[in-house]
């Protein structure tokens, strides 16, 4: 059932770029672009969004549990902090440059565009290095514990 | 605004929240796609499946589309292969470091009155607009 419910909120979310226009990376940057020919859509598609979707999680709120899984895992984290700054920076430099983020990009693939493939390898690629990142930060410390305790 | 399309754009949307509400109800995980698709690539095997086939209902919804009149045709990307490149790492390595992208923090962070999304969002649709402002007009290059 997880599978299912999964696989059509997929759907729905990308008829719901679908039919906004935001599959489309000209449309994107043209709200991106304010100072040319500035266009608003992406605001509605944003705002109807976030009013939908609020509403929702307001119900959902009330459940005790999901239907299909055992526990709701709402984002528990509130504070602002380095790495949440610099990694909205880096993804906006992306965003500006081509006007792809991951739910267009992936979309997208439905096309069999080579610059759209070549895109979202690139995308995954960034993913996989900074989790290989990440965990290689994560060992000296590791290690220095280890040695902590020892002494 | 020769471009502005407020009612497709409200319909799209709509689904959009639609979507976002109805995974956390069924599932119980936030629709945030950098989350789900970087989890499908590095996480273990127990937590694949169902990232697997939201990806996989994304990719099929502009085929379906197809048979309604929405064409399927490779997107216009005013972009050289280099820039396509150092674009897709940046938001792949940034959507990571940064715990999410468009949807995680702009729509369902944002509808959750989550600080770090909002300040998130803030950051990363202002750069964007400070990138093509450099790009289109120049403007502080």
């Amino acid at each position: 059932m997880v599978l299912i419910a999964g696989f059509l909120c997929g759907f729905i979310f990308g008829w719901g770029l679908l039919i906004s226009g935001m599959m489309q990376p000209t449309k994107v940057l043209g709200f991106l672009d304010i100072f040319g020919a500035w266009d608003a859509s992406l605001i509605v598609v944003m705002v109807v969004a976030l009013v939908v979707s609020g509403l929702g999680f307001a119900l959902v709120r009330r459940r005790a549990r999901p239907m299909f899984a055992p526990e709701s895992l709402w984002p528990t984290r509130n504070d602002v902090d380095g790495p949440l700054i610099a990694g909205a920076a880096l993804f906006g430099i992306g965003w500006g440059l081509v006007g792809l983020c991951p739910g267009p990009a992936l979309e997208n693939l439905a096309s069999l565009s080579p610059q759209i493939i070549v895109f979202v390898a690139a995308m995954a690629a960034g993913m996989v290095l900074h989790d290989l990142w990440q965990k290689r930060r994560a060992l000296p410390a590791a290690r220095e514990v280890a040695a902590g305790a020892d002494g | 605004m020769a471009n502005f399309t407020p009612i497709s754009a409200a319909i799209g949307g709509a689904l959009i929240g639609l979507a976002a509400a109805l995974l956390m109800l069924t599932t119980g995980r936030v629709a945030g796609i950098s989350g789900i698709f970087g989890g499908a690539l590095t996480l273990s095997a127990t937590d694949k499946g169902w990232r697997i086939a939201f990806i996989a209902g994304l990719i099929l919804a502009p085929l379906t589309g197809t048979f309604v009149g929405y064409a399927l045709t490779a997107p216009q990307m005013p972009a050289s292969w280099a820039v396509t490149i150092v674009a897709g790492l940046l938001v792949g390595f940034g959507t990571r470091l940064g715990s999410g992208c468009t949807s995680g923090h702009g729509i369902c962070g944002i509808a959750r009155v989550s600080a770090r999304s909002i300040v998130a969002t803030v950051i990363f649709v202002a750069v964007a607009i400070a990138v093509v402002a450099v790009m289109r007009h120049g403007i502080g290059a």
